[in-house]
Parts: C-alpha cells; structure tokens; sequence
C-alpha cells in the first residue's frame, strides 16, 4: 500500500549527464541554423593538466635557493642548432602567432611592445607581418602558414626567426577561419581575397606534403634566408613522439608543440574540443621523443596551449620544455573578457555589448565574430579604438613578469638556479590519470602508472 | 658571363653567389642534376639559365631576376614569385607555381598536378597539358593551359581565371566555365606573345572562373554565428 503521506519533492527536475541543457540547447541550435558551430577560444572541457601536478621543492633531503638573492637564471637560447643567429631571450616565455585579421592592428602593436618591454620574441599570423608589429617588436617570428597570405620573402628577412606552421592544438589537421564580418577592405588586400568572405583557410602547405618534402622546404628557406635565421616547425599536439621526431629529421631548429587547450580566433567547435591531446601529457612525450634520438641538447622545445600562470610555465618546463608560448592569456591579459574598457580616460561598462553577443564578461569566446568588447580581436575602428597599444603592451608585459617571477620562485624552492634546471624529479601528480601522463609518481606513492617497478 | 657548375660548388655557395651579383648580370648554373633549391630568394634582377633538370622549388620566393631552365623541374617551381620570370623549357612536377603573388612562369612541356596552387596574383603559361587540380584554391592570377586538364579543374577557386586551349577533364568544386569575353582575348593574345607559345589560340580557349557560391557559408538562417 503507498503512503501517501509522504510529500512530493517540490523540485522534480532530474539532471542529465547525457542530455544537459548547454547539449540540449547546441542540438536545437544546429537544427535552426543548419551548421556547425563555429566559435574562437580554447577546449573548455576539463582535460588532466598541469594542475594536477604539484612540486616537490626542498627541505632537509635538498635545501633551496634564498628568493630575491640568490641567483636562477631565465635566459632562454633557441635555435642555434644550424648555425644561425639564435634568438636570445631574458625569459622563457615567449608571445603566440595570432594574426592581424584575428586581432585588431592596436592588439597587435601591443604584443610587440609587450614582448620587446618582458625581453622576449612575438610571432605574426595568418596575413602576414604588419609594420606596426615589426617596429614595435625586438624579436619577431615569421610565420609560414599553409595559407601564404601576404608571405613575401622581403618580410622574411626582416624576421628574426621563421616558423613553419604544420598545425594548432586548437584545430590540428584544420585550417584556420575567418568570418567575413573580420575580412574587412585592408584585411581582404593582405589576403588576397574579396572582402567579406568567410575566408577558410587551407589546411596542407600548397608546394609540399609530407616530412621528405619538409626537409627540402626548411632547406628553401635556409637558402633564402642565407642559413642566418633560425627556422621552428609548429604542429598540434597529435601523434607527438612520431610528428616531433619527423621535424627534427627535417631540420627543424626548434619545435613548437600546442595542445589541446590552444585558442584560435575562430575554428569549428567539434575542433576544438574533440581534436588533438593536451599540453600536460603531449610536452613529456615530446620531450621523451628528442631523448630518443639524442636531440634533446641540440633542438628546443617550446610548449603552447593553456598556459595561464608561473606554476604552469614551471611545470611545463620540468616536463622539458625549453620555452612556453601563450596567446589566449596574453589577450587576457590586455582585457579580454574583461567587464570595462578605458576610452579617452573614462571607464565603460561593456556588459550589454557581451550581452548582443550573447555571452557575458568572463565567458566570451566570440573571438569569431569581430565585435570584440574590448577592441581586440575586431577589425571595427570604433572597437579598436577601446584598446590602447601602450596600456595594454604594459599590462601583458606585467603579466609575463609576473609569471616568470612565479617560475624562478618555485625553481629556487627546488633548490634550482636556472629555471631550466628544473626536472621531471621535482614533480609528482595528484590523480592517477596525470601521474600516467606526465610520468611522475602519483604523490605519496612510488607508482608512475605504466612503468615496470 | 658566369658560370657556376653544380658539380664544384655547393647549393648554398651558388645561392651566395648569385645574391652578391650585380643588376643585369648574366648567369649558367651547370650540372644541376635535379638540385633542389636553385635560385631561391634572390631579389637582383640577373638573368639566370639552369643548365639542366632542377629539382625542387627551384625560382621560389623570387623577387626580381628571370630564370631559365633548360630541362625539368621538380615540384613547386617558382613558389610564392613576387615578381620577374620563371620559364622551363621541358615539363613540370606538381604545384608549379605555387602561391605565387606575382611574375609570370612558363612551362613549355607539361605540368602536373595543383598547377597554380593558392596562386595570389602571379600568371602561370603552360603550353601543355596539366594534372589534376590544377589552380585549386587560386585566390587571384591567371592560369593559362594550352592542352587538356585532368579531372577537379579550378576546385574552391577565388578570383583567379583559367583559361584551356584543350579539353577540361571535370570541373572541381565551385568552378564553372564562362563565356570568353574581349577583354580576355586581348590578355590571352599579350600573353601568347610573351611566352611564344603560338599554337594557342586566344579566341578559342575555355574561361574557368569561381561560381562564387562557396563565399560563405551557406546556414539556414542568417549568416550570424
């Protein structure tokens, strides 16, 4: 018999993990506009990274170095592997390629000066390389992109250092998108291409497919560049250990390695959340790959995808990389996402413009459609002009100071006076999952996941 | 006249040498043997003749001086050219002309496939036949082919125009044929001049151009995203 003297919940809804509403509202959404999404930003899902690591520093076993006095290096050396002049910077973190197109010609100017201000390198984009940038930046990296926009072998020269661009952690195997909204008269002219086109753009190299070819391409560019810069090979973290192994037979100087955490200004959503491995685990094996070959002391690794703070940096550099690169942070750093922006010194409230986007400040990923709140990623001369170079240069420069300062300070607790002393030895993990990537032992325990004890 | 022989002297040496010469210089590269990487990044205006099969990329990131090549090429002839001339007197691998933003390239044999790949504005004369996918993704330029084409022929063109004196082995993916108007016969006979190729016949080649109809996305609603 029931007893019905028991009341019903006043609340019946039932949460599910198959059909929540952010799924629900995604199905009915492609069902109305008939396409996939298409959106800026990095994987948001939770993905096993460096926050489930932690440092061992020092304490009776080994004893630290004193902060502020004692001495921990940053400098950071790559590309000298060839011969070539190699670029030198004062810390290991260095800016992302982000084109002009994705961001606003004030953002772009910003990076440069906010690289050259922290003592390290800026790399162009898609679009090729503006003035702006060049002459605001010390050391700029040229990009060669499978798309060739605006490429000219006299910016080339110009450059510091030349990257060829393989792939992104953000849409590895994909090319990039640029919706027509973004592909205004000046940026259409440096393309190539009719404004207000969604520009998609290629995805392989046009005159070569595959690592023998490679190999002739980076020795083109020696040529061309008569041996003096040196060239790094970007790719998306995918088959790590094979991909990495494949740039260094091809000559790479230095391998730039982006996960699956790497913003892009705009690229399918099914992309960036389901293509690609993470930065945490993709780093080891990459590093594990130059071991291998015995390369680990001639080729550089530099680490993207998800990078937000100093322990980050520390973690990915005892991992073994050399350097990291950041990009989405950096564009944090100047005020995406941010509530107000600064015009003709008053500040703005910027609530309703995320709001016509249909986002909020602190959630925007509408990098894709040019209407960046915060002038950034726009190519709209009212929106841009919320951005000024020199506050948002010395706000990211701050920013990565900052950082680096995070990272000599848990290297002189490690008891480390060169930051890139840092070791796989001074981490364990917290979850089994990070422990198995990272191949350090889950804290606690002598067990690394995987490995013969 | 210089001559430099690829049998003494390095691909780098060559390069070195051949940036360092003066304007209007004349200049043989011998013995090439199908070296990759000849000529490459050179901004003097010099003319220089490849004496022999060349490998690949071989004029690429060009940007002022005439190369001749007597023979064969490998893949990518003339990639990313800014400006100047590229002519092979026999045929050419694939991706000839790759990108180029400017300058002409002739080819008096045949080319293979994605001739004029991504081509920006450069011009590509082949006085043969070409292989498949030729001008896919050709954002602006011309692409002139004497013979026939293989299958997929202007796939996701922009506003480059391909002009075929043969048969069309299949249109790729937006491209469709256009009626040739005045205004192209007068650049096809300029062109027929320039590259001596007299068996082509401006008033009877097939304009390839892009339908336009992959410009943007097609949604079911608006084009907001």
């Amino acid at each position: 018999m029931t007893d019905t003297s028991l009341p019903l919940p006043a609340d019946a809804r039932r949460h599910s993990a198959t059909f929540p509403p952010e799924i629900i509202g995604q199905i009915q959404r492609t069902a109305v506009e008939g396409h996939y999404e298409i959106r800026g930003g990095g994987a948001k899902r939770s993905v096993p990274g460096f926050d489930d690591l932690v440092f061992l520093t020092a304490s009776v076993s080994r004893y630290p170095l004193e902060g502020y006095r004692e001495r921990c290096d940053t400098r950071t050396v790559l590309g000298a592997r060839n011969g070539a002049a190699p670029i030198e910077l004062d810390i290991p973190i260095t800016i992302a390629g982000m084109s002009f197109g994705a961001l606003s010609r004030n953002a772009k100017e910003a990076l440069g000066l906010a690289a050259t201000m922290a003592g390290t390198s800026t790399t162009t984009g898609d679009g090729g390389m503006i003035p702006e940038e060049r002459e605001a930046s010390k050391t700029l990296v040229y990009q060669l992109l499978p798309s060739r926009y605006g490429f000219n072998p006299r910016d080339l020269l110009k450059a510091d250092a030349v990257e060829i661009v393989v792939g992104q952690g953000a849409k590895p195997g994909g090319g990039g998108i640029l919706l027509g909204q973004k592909v205004s008269e000046q940026v259409a002219e440096m393309r190539t291409l009719p404004a207000g086109i969604d520009q998609r753009s290629a995805s392989r190299h046009p005159d070569w497919t595959g690592p023998d070819d490679l190999r002739i391409k980076i020795a083109e560019l020696r040529e061309a560049t008569n041996w003096e810069k040196p060239i790094y090979v970007k790719i998306g973290a995918t088959r790590v250990e094979n991909d990495v192994k494949l740039c260094v037979a091809a000559g790479a100087d230095v391998v730039v390695l982006d996960g699956l955490q790497g913003g892009t200004a705009a690229t399918q959503d099914v992309f960036i959340e389901h293509a690609g491995i993470p930065t945490m685990p993709a780093v080891r094996l990459a590093a594990g790959a130059l071991r291998d070959i015995g390369m680990q002391d001639e080729v550089q690794l530099i680490v993207s995808g998800g990078i937000r703070t100093g322990a980050d940096v520390a973690k990915a550099i005892a991992l073994g990389a050399d350097a990291v690169s950041i990009g989405t942070a950096a564009l944090i750093a100047m005020g995406c996402n941010s509530r107000t922006y600064t015009l003709d010194g008053e500040v703005h409230d910027a609530t309703e413009d995320y709001a016509r986007l249909g986002t909020a400040p602190g959630y925007c990923h509408h990098m894709h459609t040019g209407s960046c709140p915060m002038g950034i990623t726009t190519q709209d001369p009212d929106l841009e002009r919320r951005l000024d170079p020199e506050v948002a240069a010395r706000k990211v420069a701050n920013y990565v100071l900052a950082m680096t300062m995070e990272v000599t300070a848990l290297a002189r607790a490690c008891g480390k006076s060169d930051v890139h002393n840092l070791e796989p030895e001074d981490l364990v993990a917290l979850t089994v999952e990070a422990a198995a990537m990272a191949r350090v032992p889950l804290a606690g325990t002598s067990w690394i996941p995987g490995r013969e004890t | 006249m210089v001559t430099l022989s690829c049998a003494e002297l390095t691909t780098t040496e060559i390069n070195r040498r051949l940036r360092e010469l003066p304007r209007g210089s004349t200049v043989t590269i011998t013995e090439p043997r199908g070296r990759h990487n000849l000529a490459v990044g050179l901004f003097p205006q010099i003319d220089i003749t490849v004496d022999g099969n060349a490998g690949y990329f071989i004029g690429g990131l060009c940007d002022g001086p005439d190369v001749s090549v007597n023979g064969f090429v490998g893949w990518s002839v003339g990639e990313n050219l800014m400006s100047g001339t590229v002519r092979v007197h026999g045929s050419a691998s694939e991706c000839a002309g790759a990108s180029a933003h400017g300058g002409e390239i002739y080819i008096e044999g045949d080319a293979s496939s994605r001739a004029g790949i991504s081509l920006k504005g450069g011009t590509l004369v082949v006085a043969g036949g070409v292989g498949h996918m030729t001008g896919f993704m050709a954002q602006a330029g011309v692409i002139v082919v004497g013979g026939d084409t293989q299958e997929a022929l202007g796939d996701s063109l922009y506003e480059a125009v391909i002009y075929v004196g043969g048969r069309v082995g299949s249109l790729g993916s937006d491209a469709r044929i256009e009626d040739l108007g005045d205004e192209d016969v007068l650049l096809l006979k300029e062109l027929v001049e320039r590259s001596g190729f007299d068996h082509i016949e401006p008033e009877n080649m097939t304009r390839v151009a892009s339908a336009r109809e992959l410009y943007n996305f097609r949604a079911s609603m608006s084009q907001a995203y």
